[in-house]
């Protein structure tokens, strides 16, 4: 007789995201928020401000998840957050983890005032932007989480759009505050071993998570993992920490690093790039990912001026 | 204990003995004294408050708005373009049926840069469902704090103290501080019925759909509707304990009154005086002063406003392309109940003066008029 198999499990059986949610197939905003929760547990409030996830709830009287919500007005993730953790402590409760879950639109373009507010403040919370780089809830126009290139319907393939995305992340890390950290639904261990570690954290936290959306990018719901695994890979999303703004940490250097295009033919987005817009873009992604490297390098490896 | 204190200071003293537990706010002229000694009261841990100390109003409203879902009682000021930049979350504070109390110095609305007093930035802010109390004097504004939170909480309504620009922010006059003992059996600490909390979770704010939508916006003008009765009971409730009654309005030798002025803010006050004057003079005049703006004391206006037999309502404010917004109001609460002329004057705009002379010219205009014959009767504009 066989001995039975058993399997190891890399995250915890616990869910407090329940089926009955109103996300599209292939969704990674939906991945994202289920991997957190079940780093950060049920003493959890959420405040969720106009985004995809606002309609992926549920509608009132509906919740399909098992922390409480507040779904708060776009631009005031951030200090909402910084509201609700205030006023917990004063009624309280010192111990319930507060987090600000927002998209790229409420993230890098209307919220930026005052995420950068509560993050100078170090208020005592965790900011997650989940990032599908466009406003897909409102039927994908641009932000400036969109990348070079892409197609959105306010950057017409005719006009795609001609600026790179903003770098979020160098923003976070010039206001100091103690722990930021990149993630991506296609590395969930990964997502997970930081969430927890950010929970035991004082102070403002910022975590960028990487969510394909197959609706707004024009690729196979199927392909999901594999395009956000393929963003890790060819180094076009690293995944990285940075603490206080100046310690980086690389988390995952890939073997072999792929080239863009294998990740960029995946998506109607891009369907429209030429082969010269392709290696305009594999030279940012090249300036980037050294760049990254430089500041990880420990001081010691640090060159002398 | 009675101090010498000025209005924005009679704010926070109201706060704290209201022992509010979140503030947020961000600085504007006039109102920063009121946070800035709030500052000092949480730092030396006079009042057991948070203080957040935001990047713009629109946050503080923002934050506000999550502490008080939370469970806590929270309290901001503001005035005129940071009243302005909250407006989005004016609407989801009473929305969300939070009690949220701010004070707001009546400051008038840019351009041309103003620091001065006129009543267009709480005015605009009429429809976003929030109380709007309008203070004649320092010590009305610390009782009016207290007596918000009270009515507020009942009701899960915002309100709005309302003081006009330095000849109340800035104008010091004696206040009688109450004691806080007297004032925590006054008011007790808030317990909502319902709080954001693990311990209970649910969504709230969530995609709502024509199905419900309807019934919460009812629910929440059926308990606007409880206010005006319920400022009365909690007045007198007030004076028993303090010796100050609070009502919905502020009448002034109505009894025989031939003309009755009706006023809000400070305009009221100066116009005590100018009815002295003018009783003096042989004049049967009266003054109304408008303390509750919204929810609107209908029944009280009709029921006083009827005895005379003419009525001249002065604004420092307006509604362009239509009337002065207090003229609106009374003659919208009078139509159908009195037929007696109701005269609209603007006066004051911009922080220009209010003296008892004004008075003295609206009440000569509306003697000597019969029948409403313009849209608007303008005071003091430079010819």
């Amino acid at each position: 007789m066989k001995k039975p198999r058993t399997m190891k499990l890399s995250l915890p059986l616990e869910e407090y995201m329940n089926p009955g949610h109103l996300a599209c197939q292939g969704c990674g905003a939906t991945l994202a928020m289920r991997y957190v929760l079940k780093a950060l547990g049920q003493r959890t409030v959420l405040c969720i401000p106009a985004c995809c996830w606002s309609v992926i709830d549920g509608p009132f009287p509906y919740s399909s998840l098992d922390v409480p919500v507040f779904h708060c007005a776009f631009e005031t993730a951030a200090a909402s957050a910084s509201g609700v953790k205030a006023g917990l402590e004063m009624a309280g409760d010192k111990e319930t983890t507060v987090v600000a879950w927002a998209g790229d639109g409420g993230t890098f373009d209307i919220g930026l005032q005052a995420l950068s507010g509560a993050a100078e403040r170090n208020d005592n919370i965790i900011y997650v932007c989940y990032d599908n780089e466009a406003y897909m809830n409102t039927g994908i126009q641009r932000s400036s989480a969109t990348p070079y290139g892409a197609w959105t319907t306010t950057t017409p393939v005719k006009h795609f759009k001609d600026q790179p995305k903003k770098d979020i992340v160098a923003i976070m890390a010039a206001h100091r505050i103690p722990y930021i950290a990149t993630a991506s639904v296609a590395y969930p261990e990964d997502l997970f071993k930081k969430m927890k570690k950010a929970k035991d954290i004082k102070g403002t936290r910022f975590f960028h998570i990487f969510a394909p959306c197959p609706s707004g990018w024009k690729s196979r719901p199927e392909d999901t993992i594999k395009l956000a695994r393929l963003a890790v890979q060819t180094c076009y999303f690293p995944l990285y920490e940075i603490e206080w703004g100046e310690k980086y940490i690389l988390n995952i250097k890939p073997r072999e690093k792929k080239p863009i295009v294998d990740y960029l033919r995946l998506q109607g987005r891009f369907n429209h790039l030429t082969e010269k817009e392709i290696n305009l873009i594999q030279e940012e992604i090249d300036r980037n990912w050294h760049r990254l490297l430089r500041l990880c390098l420990q001081p010691e490896e640090k060159p002398t001026a | 204990m009675k101090k010498v204190i000025m209005g924005n200071h009679a704010l926070s003293y109201g706060a704290m003995l209201a022992r509010v537990q979140v503030i947020s706010a961000y600085p504007i002229t006039p109102q920063t004294q009121v946070v800035e000694l709030l500052s000092e009261m949480c730092a030396s841990k006079v009042l057991d408050a948070q203080f957040i100390k935001v990047e713009s109003e629109h946050s503080a409203m923002a934050a506000l708005i999550g502490a008080s879902l939370a469970g806590a009682r929270t309290f901001t000021a503001t005035s005129a373009q940071g009243l302005a930049l909250m407006h989005e979350l004016l609407h989801w504070a009473s929305g969300a049926r939070l009690p949220i109390v701010m004070g707001n110095i009546n400051r008038a609305m840019a351009p041309g840069w103003s620091i001065w007093s006129d009543q267009n930035d709480s005015l605009s802010q009429r429809d976003t469902g929030w109380m709007q109390f309008y203070c004649a004097n320092n010590q009305e504004v610390l009782d009016s704090v207290i007596q918000a939170f009270k009515v507020a909480e009942r009701f899960y309504i915002p309100a709005m103290i309302i003081l006009d620009a330095f000849s109340l922010s800035h104008t010091y006059e004696v206040v009688d501080i109450p004691d806080q003992a007297l004032v925590d059996t006054y008011l007790p600490p808030f317990q909502p019925a319902f709080r954001l909390t693990p311990d209970d979770p649910h969504a709230f704010g969530g995609l709502t759909s024509p199905d419900h939508y309807f019934e919460l916006r009812y629910k929440l003008q059926k308990a606007m509707e409880k206010v005006p009765e319920a400022v009365e009971e909690t007045g007198r409730e007030y004076e028993k304990l303090f010796g100050r009654y609070l009502g919905t309005v502020d009448g002034y030798c109505l009894d025989d009154a031939d003309i009755i002025l009706v006023t809000s803010g400070t305009a009221g006050s100066t116009a005590r005086v100018a009815v002295d004057n003018l009783r003096k003079k042989g004049k049967a005049i009266g003054n109304l002063r408008i303390r509750l703006f919204r929810p609107f004391p209908f029944k009280i206006v009709r029921q006083l406003l009827r005895r005379a037999k003419k009525v001249a309502v002065v604004d420092r404010n307006i509604s362009y392309g239509h009337h002065g917004i207090f003229y609106q109001e009374i003659k919208s609460a009078l139509y159908g109940f009195s037929s007696i002329p109701v005269f609209g004057f603007i006066a004051g705009l911009g922080g220009r003066d209010i003296t008892p002379e004004t008075f003295e010219e609206i009440v000569d205009y509306t003697l000597s008029h019969e029948t409403v014959d313009s849209e608007i009767i303008w005071i003091g504009v430079k010819k």
